[in-house]
């Protein structure tokens, strides 16, 4: 991840660095390289973001999944169950209308609603313009509630630790091998709604777990119904667990970025430029 | 789907390397697409004519590269080339493996219009 050792060439872009094929100069014209990850700005915009959540103590983690495999019931069962252990906000992002944030504040939780209109991610600067109605002061846990999607989200890093990836039991097993992105980038897969399980004949969560292996992401997974209760204790504790990881981690002055980040990440975000006139 | 918003984002990243060089317009960006970088070229393509209207990349050419995916195995050490949705060892099986290749998705360079021809308009 450094720029000096050579560490960030990999076989995608070795011939690039080493070769430094690039002095098609016509006339008038120069070629610059520029090596740059794609979402430079996004990147940067969440490296701020981030360095935010961090400079207040909070964990940020981003629940992506399908539109209805129970995100805000998750949530909602979540901040019922640490409600008085922890100190927790949510932005939640949609396309339009606020009731998640809605069905969130009943619970005496801060929310701050993002309505993306059209647009079906959130980006590092919706977060940004979120954070700022949004006091950190005192929290220990930040939750954005990501647009119901299995594409766009995993592309956008948007400053925040730690991703959680929901499959619904209402869902096919195939899922991750369907959408590899999205479940690479999971450092935690929640089966959700396992309290339908009886009546579906046709999930296998064993089948679920291997097409995530498949995907060589070692991640948890952990089968739980926001409905019955069932196996929300696993789900607390990792929520405990990486709470303290990331108390840990300040306390070194270390910051952790969710595991995987499809984009020039082994590049840093780092431009190269080079004339060639 | 958000393949409109990558390509703002690639011509604003494009145009402020060519301000920084102090070109007049871009005449070519070039791309490397993974295949597991989330990002489809297609649509990239098909999105790129609506972002480079009105900018200094007007004009200008799109040109990507695909990039399979490559995995090293965590236990057998062999590299070889993958399915995106199945990143186990080609040579032992193990689903233990890193990718080192096909999550890219870079600006790899652009084509500038630095000199002053041009000028006598």
């Amino acid at each position: 991840m450094c720029d000096t050792c050579g560490c960030n060439i990999t076989p995608g872009n070795r011939h690039l660095v080493i070769s430094g094929r690039l002095s098609t100069t016509d006339n008038g014209q120069s070629a610059v390289k520029v090596l740059q990850g794609l979402l430079h700005e996004n990147d940067r915009q969440a490296a701020h973001n981030r360095a935010h959540f961090d400079s207040r103590g909070v964990l940020c983690i981003n629940l992506m999944s399908s539109p209805g495999a129970g995100k805000t019931a998750l949530l909602e069962a979540t901040l019922q169950a640490l409600g008085d252990e922890l100190r927790i906000a949510v932005i939640e992002g949609d396309l339009e209308t606020e009731n998640d944030a809605e069905r969130i504040r009943r619970h005496g939780v801060p929310a701050v609603q993002i309505t993306t209109g059209t647009a079906c991610h959130l980006d590092a600067h919706m977060v940004h313009d979120a954070l700022h109605q949004l006091d950190l002061s005192g929290l220990d846990l930040v939750f954005i509630e990501n647009v119901g999607n299995l594409v766009c989200p995993a592309s956008f890093d948007l400053g925040h630790h730690r991703n959680v990836t929901l499959l619904s039991v209402t869902e096919g097993d195939d899922k991750p091998a369907k959408y590899p992105v999205m479940f690479r980038a999971a450092d935690l897969m929640l089966l959700t709604k396992t309290d339908l399980l009886p009546v579906l004949d046709d999930f296998d969560c064993d089948a679920a777990e291997t097409a995530l292996r498949n995907l060589a992401n070692p991640a948890p997974v952990i089968r739980v119904s926001s409905k019955n209760g069932a196996g929300m204790d696993a789900w607390l504790d990792w929520l405990r667990d990486e709470i303290r990881t990331q108390r840990d981690r300040l306390e070194e002055g270390r910051s952790a970025r969710p595991a995987v980040q499809p984009d020039g990440a082994r590049l840093h975000a780092h431009a190269h430029h080079q004339h060639t006139e | 789907m958000h393949e409109l918003a990558v390509c703002q984002s690639v011509i604003r990243q494009a145009e402020a390397v060519a301000r920084e060089h102090g070109a007049r317009g871009i005449t070519r960006i070039r791309l490397r697409i993974g295949v597991l970088s989330g990002v489809e070229p297609e649509l990239l393509a098909r999105a790129f004519p609506l972002a480079q209207a009105g900018t200094l990349a007007e004009g200008a050419s799109l040109e990507m590269e695909s990039l399979p995916v490559r995995v090293v195995c965590n236990r057998c050490e062999a590299e070889s080339e993958v399915p995106a949705n199945r990143l186990l060892c080609g040579v032992c099986g193990d689903w233990q493996t890193r990718v080192i290749s096909g999550e890219e998705m870079l600006l790899e360079s652009l084509e500038l219009v630095t000199a002053e021809e041009g000028e006598h308009v």
